[in-house]
Order: structure tokens, then C-alpha cells, then sequence
């Protein structure tokens, strides 16, 4: 390797005119593909905000509260039964999976460190992370839903499959922020190690944990396809967890968006700026979080 | 050692147990995924043999399953993907890195982490709703990396932006000293030290496109049995024909569609383990370094 090496293609002896020139269209290039990163953003944001407030104040504020019309064709609001299942699902699955990711991560961190059983559940983790959302969807499926029917609950444990690798990573990182000196003035004291994790290491890594949790939910709570085969299909308002088949936004935005009529696709849009809405609502108050109270590197 | 603990042992006992449990429960649902999908497989593999990987005709009323033009097609759809998303990517961390001022380089990081957090199915309807319909790109495997590009352009920005910034401070003004261009700094101290932890950045965008479902279900044309690298033809992913069959899938299509997940699932696997190990490898040498 090349350490400190400078790269044997850097070749100075070229005419001067020409190499700044290149320099300056490279440059030129970086600046026009960050251009091309926020074109698309801003063209998804201006329709979704264009056209799904329209849709959104045009029946305010039954659109976040009507059912959804059984006749997909027929105008008019209706996303309240996804926006409960979407909360359903979402508030399920962070129930599950953040305080099993922080025990997780506890382990990982404060339990295992090194050992063989600590780096296998580490790597496997990364490996979890990696599995594609519509595989856990089918995983739950096979599972639970073949079993106990749809239900929003069926959504929230695949949910919860995606979350919990994201959420003992982040936790784990947190941890390892937190000094080792609390630990030992803890020690110290004569607290034992559970109660040092409880009541010192948890509470100074809190904020990072919450906010890498909350990043986690944003995604979960956007997710359509671990949906698919877990919550089912409904209309009406269903505010049971367990029972019966559900909804949710975006499943609302997948089935209505291949529709060919445009009530459907104004519902969709709706839909997707109430979504979208959400999760950028959970990010920028993670963001405050990390911002906030997180702890400096 | 002296044991002050006392009474509070069997807490703290019981405690350690709960977090080792929750740790495993990583391994035991890797292990449930692996299980029950394979077995759930089985049938279609069996009735299909490798004529399941290789075969291109897939037709539920005839009990033929042959996956090949849907495994083509979440390969192609990624490399257009791909082609699109790495030199934007590489561009757009150089340009936060090397070229943006200080002021702008905060903001910029954080609209492109934006992008990140907009659901693939609101990118999906976008897809289907504008893309497909006003450029007259149609659904077609372009559309479809088109949208997969956009949506892995963070991910793979924001790691080759970790891994650019371990380059030392110390070669890359020995660089200018010789009088390099910045465009020659960064050929010769910037790419090189980089290289290895860009290839895991792109490999992880890989493996996030090629298990994305939703957007590309939703825009890639769900044409069935398309082998071709014409870009503007509708086809089909392994994802998307999971998605848009399942509803009214009988026992046996089911099982050819699980199987299909458990290919996906092998696939992504494998793509997320090489990029794991190269970015770890990478960073690792990198801060041993400095």
C-alpha cells in the first residue's frame, strides 16, 4: 500500500492551462451532481405537497377522520382507518423492538464485548440489517399470520424484525460513547453492575438512544412491504391490535397508486403527504435530540 | 475481588440473562427466516428442480415456475441503479468534502439525508404517477433504476463521505504543495486511500437496491418472462412478483414465490456480507493509520 506515498499518477509535468481547466470542469461536475441528488427530492416533495394538500384541505378535516370509501372510484376523503393502523403497527412494533435492541445492545456492549458469542450476534446483526423488508414480510407471514390471521399486530412483528438490528447497532454506538469513569465511579459507590447499567450508563446515553430509535421508527412507519402479507386489507376503522384485518397509509399509497381512477390517486397523495409528514416529523425531533442533549465524540 | 454486591446478586444475575436473551433473539430469527422459508420452498424446488433458477417460463395455471427473467431483471434494474447512483454519489461526497464551504456543507448533508427518510412507496407513487407518465419513460426497467438510484444515492453518499474524511489532512496538502490541481489532490491522496471502503459503500447500495420491493413493484411494468437489456421494455423483479402475486396465489405458486424470497434473501445476504467486511476492513486500516 501506498501509505504516505503520493499517487504515481499524479503527473504535474502537463501544461498548467490544461490541468486547472480539468480541475474546474470536475468541480463543476461534483457541483452538478448534488443537483441531481436534489432534484428529485424536491420534485417528489412539490408533488406530494401540491398535490396531496389539495386532496388534504380540500375535505379538512374529514380527510384524516372519514373511513375509507369501500368504492374505490367514488371522490372524496378518507384515510382515518390508515392513519390508526399506521400507529397500530408502528406503536407495536417500537414496543417490541427498542427495549429488546437496547438490551441487546447492553449486552452487546457491556456484557459480551469481545467474546466469540458477542462478535457472532454483532455480525449477525449487520447481516439482519441487510435482509430484505418483503422476506421479513413473508417471514411473519409463515409464522403468525398462517396462524392467528391478519392483523395489525402481524404488521408491528415485522416491523419490529426490521427495527430491532437498526436499533441495537445505534444503542450499541451510544454506549460506547458513554466514559468508562461513570462506570467505575458507580462501581465505587458499591452499585452493582445492573444497577450501574440502569441507573448511569442507560440514562447517559439516553438521548442517543432515543434519537437512533426514533430514526427507526421513522423508516418502520413508512414501510409497506412487511405489511403486505401481515395486516391484510380493510376499509373501516379497526383499532384493535390483535384482531382482524387492517390498513395502513402506506399500504393505502401502494394499492390506490396502480389505480386507474383519479379519486384513488388524489386518496394516494393524501396519504402520502400525511405519511410523509410523520416521518419527517419523527427525524427532525431526532435530530433535535442529537443536537440537543447527545453526547459529544 | 471483593464481591460488595450482597443481596443484589441474583438481580444482577438475572439481568445479564434477560440482556443475553434479547441479544439471541438476533440469531434465533436469522435462524426461524432461514428455516421456515426453505421449508416453505421446498415444494416448488422439488416439482421444478434448478429448472427453477434457469427456466424462463413461469405460468401459474400450467404449474411452471422458472425464475430466471426475474432474477435478470432485480440484476439489471440494480445495475442501471447502480450506473446512475455511484458516479452521483462519489460526486456528491466529494463535492461536501473537498469543494462545498463550510457553511453549506451542513445543510447540503442534511437534504441529502432527507431523501433518505421519504417512504419508497411515496417514491413508488411519484414513479407511477409522474416519472413514468410525463417523461414518457413508461414503467420499464429504466424507470425502476431510475427510482432505486435515487433512493440508495444517500446511503452510499453518506458512507464514501466517512470513508473520504479519513484521508489524512498531511497528503493532501503535500499534494497542493507540488502544486496539484484540487482535481489532482484528489486523484492522487483522496481515491486512493478511499478506495476500498467506496467499493463497500457501492456494494451496500447494491444490496439495499436489489431487496427494494415497493418501488420497483410499483414501477417496473410487471411484464412477465422479459430477458433483454433494453432499458425502455417493462419487466419484472423477484421482489415485485412477490408483491403483486401473492394476493392470488394458490399453494404451489406461493411456494414458487417463497422461493424466490429465499433466492433474494441469499442474494442480499451474500452482497451485504462482502460490503460489510470491505468497509470494515477499510476503516479499520484507515484509522489504524492515522
Amino acid at each position: 500500500m501506498s501509505q504516505s506515498v503520493l499517487h504515481p499518477g499524479l503527473d504535474l509535468r502537463r501544461k498548467r492551462s490544461w490541468r486547472s481547466t480539468k480541475s474546474l470542469l470536475m468541480s463543476v461536475l461534483m457541483g452538478l451532481s448534488v443537483v441531481a441528488v436534489l432534484i428529485p427530492l424536491i420534485a417528489v416533495m412539490y408533488a406530494v405537497i401540491s398535490r396531496g394538500a389539495g386532496v388534504m384541505f380540500a375535505s379538512f378535516p374529514e380527510f384524516f377522520t372519514a373511513e375509507i370509501p369501500m368504492i374505490s372510484r367514488k371522490a372524496g376523503p378518507g384515510m382515518g382507518p390508515a392513519i390508526v393502523g399506521t400507529l397500530l403497527a408502528t406503536g407495536g412494533a417500537t414496543l417490541i423492538a427498542v427495549p429488546l435492541g437496547i438490551l441487546g445492545a447492553v449486552y452487546l456492549h457491556e456484557y459480551g464485548g469481545t467474546t466469540k458469542f458477542a462478535s457472532i450476534v454483532r455480525f449477525m446483526t449487520t447481516v439482519m440489517t441487510g435482509v430484505p423488508s418483503i422476506v421479513m414480510g413473508l417471514f411473519i407471514y409463515l409464522t403468525w399470520t398462517m396462524k392467528f390471521g391478519y392483523s395489525a399486530f402481524g404488521g408491528a412483528l415485522a416491523l419490529a424484525c426490521l427495527m430491532l438490528p437498526v436499533v441495537i447497532s445505534s444503542t450499541e454506538q451510544m454506549l460506547r460513547l458513554v466514559p468508562t469513569n461513570l462506570r467505575e465511579a458507580s462501581y465505587a459507590l458499591g452499585a452493582s453492575k445492573s444497577r450501574t447499567i440502569v441507573s448511569v450508563v442507560l440514562p447517559a446515553a439516553l438521548p442517543g438512544i432515543v434519537s437512533g430509535s426514533l430514526l427507526a421508527i421513522a423508516r418502520a412507519a413508512g414501510e409497506t412491504a412487511p405489511l403486505l402479507f401481515a395486516v391484510g386489507a380493510a376499509t373501516a376503522y379497526n383499532p384493535h391490535l390483535f384482531t382482524e384485518a387492517n390498513t395502513a397509509l402506506s399500504l393505502q399509497i401502494f394499492s390506490n397508486a396502480t389505480s386507474s381512477f383519479v379519486a384513488a390517486q388524489e386518496r394516494a397523495w393524501g396519504a402520502a403527504l400525511t405519511l410523509m409528514t410523520l416521518t419527517f416529523m419523527l427525524t427532525v425531533i431526532a435530530r433535535i435530540f442529537t443536537a440537543r442533549f447527545a453526547l459529544k465524540r | 475481588m471483593i464481591d460488595l454486591r450482597g443481596k443484589s446478586a441474583h438481580a444482577d444475575r438475572a439481568f445479564r440473562w434477560v440482556a443475553v436473551g434479547a441479544a439471541a433473539l438476533v440469531l434465533l430469527v436469522l435462524g426461524l427466516i432461514a428455516v421456515v422459508m426453505t421449508d416453505k420452498a421446498r415444494p416448488v424446488l422439488a416439482e421444478m428442480g434448478l429448472d427453477f433458477f434457469t427456466s424462463t417460463r413461469w405460468s401459474a395455471p400450467d404449474v411452471l415456475y422458472g425464475a430466471l427473467p426475474f432474477i435478470w431483471g432485480t440484476l439489471y434494474t440494480a445495475a442501471i441503479a447502480l450506473a446512475i447512483a455511484v458516479p452521483v454519489s462519489l460526486g456528491v461526497a466529494l463535492f461536501v468534502t473537498q469543494i462545498a464551504p463550510r457553511w453549506l456543507k451542513k445543510p447540503l448533508v442534511y437534504m441529502i439525508d432527507l431523501v433518505a427518510v421519504v417512504p419508497s412507496v411515496v417514491f413508488g407513487l411519484w414513479g407511477v404517477l409522474v416519472l413514468s407518465q410525463h417523461f414518457g419513460l413508461g414503467r420499464s426497467f429504466l424507470t425502476a433504476g431510475i427510482i432505486l438510484a435515487v433512493m440508495i444515492t444517500p446511503i452510499i453518499t453518506s458512507l464514501a463521505r466517512e470513508v473520504i474524511e479519513t484521508t489524512p489532512a498531511s497528503e493532501k496538502e503535500a499534494a497542493l504543495a507540488l502544486g496539484a490541481t484540487r482535481w489532482e489532490m484528489i486523484g492522487a491522496t483522496v481515491l486512493p486511500h478511499s478506495k476500498g471502503g467506496l467499493v463497500g459503500a457501492v456494494m451496500l447500495g447494491l444490496g439495499r437496491a436489489l431487496g427494494e420491493t415497493i418501488a420497483a413493484a410499483l414501477v417496473i411494468g410487471s411484464a412477465l418472462g422479459q430477458i433483454t437489456t433494453n432499458p425502455f421494455a417493462p419487466g419484472n423483479s423477484m421482489p415485485a412478483v412477490i408483491a403483486n402475486e401473492w394476493g392470488e396465489a394458490d399453494d404451489m405458486h406461493k411456494s414458487a414465490l417463497i422461493a424466490l424470497a429465499v433466492t433474494l434473501f441469499i442474494i442480499t445476504i451474500v452482497v451485504n456480507l462482502i460490503a460489510t467486511s470491505i468497509v470494515q476492513r477499510s476503516m479499520r486500516r484507515s484509522r489504524g493509520k492515522v
